[in-house]
């Protein structure tokens, strides 16, 4: 079997931690809850950082280890990379 | 039953090491404190700034921690040096030291005559003191004796993937033997403390949990800081952590799945046996010398970026699943668990190595810590000096 090159720890999370860079352009097959999907790159992964696995919109919570970890500050696209630049902490979507 | 080779202790606690411990009782005597123990193989100088100029609760963490650093299972007897003038006596120590049942001696720089003459007479005492504790051999004692101690730092996605995760099942493991875990670092629980509250064993840790959680938001709010924008680190956030919560429910993992069984405050002695929880900062060395004061013999500490952290007299096993770390930092890093991040391990075996290591390192084996001499000292306190 292929090594998975993504994990999802949770199947409600909305995002997969990437164990390879992801170069954009790319697909990644993804296990979620044993089925497996095909999620397209649309920007590169470093190693160890997050990509969308849906589209989350503006407000929404960011979900990895089935919890909540964050709000993403504008609307992002399946297979982008979530980071700093489009996600923030706190409860309100904004500062603590 | 699980047991280590321990040394026993008149209190009926059990140490991993036999250290001659000396402890300056204020900064003003620690450059003395240092010479009296410089070159004898098993005493140790606790590299102490504090004892005069702190105040209320400040004044009472100093004594806490140096007394139960003074305390701790792990030492054979400890000699106080004092100036003489200070705030915290080397009497007052020394008391505190020997009601838990600890060989303790002083001695005070303005009495004895000076540095040079304190140091010949702290000599003599240490040399006595090391010839009583080699008389002192190990003895098989029960896993469930021990307090493990449970930190990370420097973490990037490795972390909440792996070695935390299987750190949390050599807990699990331990706790299940009757041991102690103590968790801590409470401003890296904020966006998780939901999960520990649920998780405690009466409401009032529970609620102690939520308030802490807030307490430590709110303290750096009053200060003008926003918690969330220093924490994560820089070295975290290119690890790939993103947020304060991401990073904070990646690091519970290693408490594993224990119920909550107390809260207890900076550098205090845990009540309860089980999983424990101690209101510290995140702080790496203010946490791992507030655990120790509180009765830890031996600590796990997981790390994503690499840390060289160690305590003067615990010893601090490194942990981490960033295979590129655990090459570049060989001399720094104990254990490896990168077979776990990439699926060619299972938790259940990866954390049963951690808790092998744990029980061969409480009975002898030295961490890469211990052998680079690393004995990080630093004392939590609330408010400026005087």
């Amino acid at each position: 079997m292929a090594q998975a090159k993504v994990i999802v720890i949770n199947g409600k999370d909305n995002v997969a931690t990437a164990l390879d860079r992801l170069e954009k352009g790319t697909t990644v097959s993804v296990d979620v809850k044993g089925r497996t999907e095909k999620i397209g790159v649309l920007s590169e992964i470093p190693k160890g950082h997050k990509v969308a696995l849906k589209a989350i919109a503006k407000g929404e919570a960011v979900i990895k280890y089935g919890e909540t970890i964050g709000r993403a500050v504008t609307r992002i696209a399946q297979g982008e990379h979530v980071h700093i630049h489009n996600l923030t902490s706190g409860p309100k979507g904004g500062k603590a | 039953m699980t047991t280590f080779q321990g040394f026993r202790r008149a209190d009926g606690r059990a140490g991993t090491r036999n250290h001659v411990l000396v402890i300056p009782s204020v900064g003003c005597s620690q450059v003395c404190a240092q010479a009296i123990a410089r070159g004898f193989r098993g005493a140790v100088c606790l590299p102490n700034v504090f004892g005069c100029g702190q105040m209320g609760e400040d004044r009472a963490i100093v004594r806490r921690t140096l007394a139960g650093f003074g305390a701790n299972p792990n030492v054979f007897s400890v000699l106080i040096v004092g100036n003489g003038c200070e705030e915290l006596s080397a009497g007052e120590l020394a008391g505190d030291i020997a009601r838990a049942g600890k060989p303790v001696e002083a001695l005070v720089i303005q009495e004895a005559g000076g540095t040079r003459k304190t140091t010949a007479q702290g000599r003599k005492v240490v040399a006595e003191m090391l010839r009583q504790a080699a008389r002192l051999g190990r003895e098989p004692i029960p896993a469930g004796a021990l307090v493990l101690g449970t930190e990370c730092g420097g973490s990037d996605y490795t972390s909440g993937l792996a070695s935390n995760p299987a750190l949390g099942f050599a807990s699990d493991m331990l706790v299940a033997e009757g041991g102690t875990v103590i968790l801590s670092e409470t401003p890296e629980i904020i966006g998780a403390e939901h999960l520990l509250a649920a998780r405690a064993r009466t409401k009032k840790t529970a609620r102690q949990i939520i308030d802490a959680a807030a307490w430590w938001e709110q303290r750096a709010i009053a200060s003008g800081q926003n918690i969330r924008e220093g924490n994560p680190a820089p070295g975290n956030i290119a690890g790939g952590i993103s947020t304060l919560e991401e990073k904070s429910l990646g690091c519970i993992y290693k408490a594993g799945t224990a119920p909550l069984e107390e809260l207890v405050g900076y550098a205090s002695r845990p009540a309860k046996k089980g999983l424990v929880y101690m209101d510290t900062p995140a702080h790496d060395i203010e946490q791992l010398t507030g655990m120790v004061a509180g009765g830890a013999q031996i600590v796990a500490f997981t790390t994503g970026r690499g840390t060289p952290c160690g305590s003067p007299i615990a010893p601090v096993i490194k942990i981490t699943a960033n295979r590129q770390t655990f090459l570049a930092m060989r001399d720094n890093i104990d254990m490896d668990m990168d077979r776990l991040l990439k699926g060619r391990e299972t938790l259940a075996l990866a954390g049963k190595r951690i808790f092998d290591e744990i029980i061969a390192i409480a009975s002898g084996k030295l961490t890469k810590s211990e052998k680079l001499g690393q004995g990080d000292f630093a004392i939590f306190k609330m408010n400026p000096d005087i």
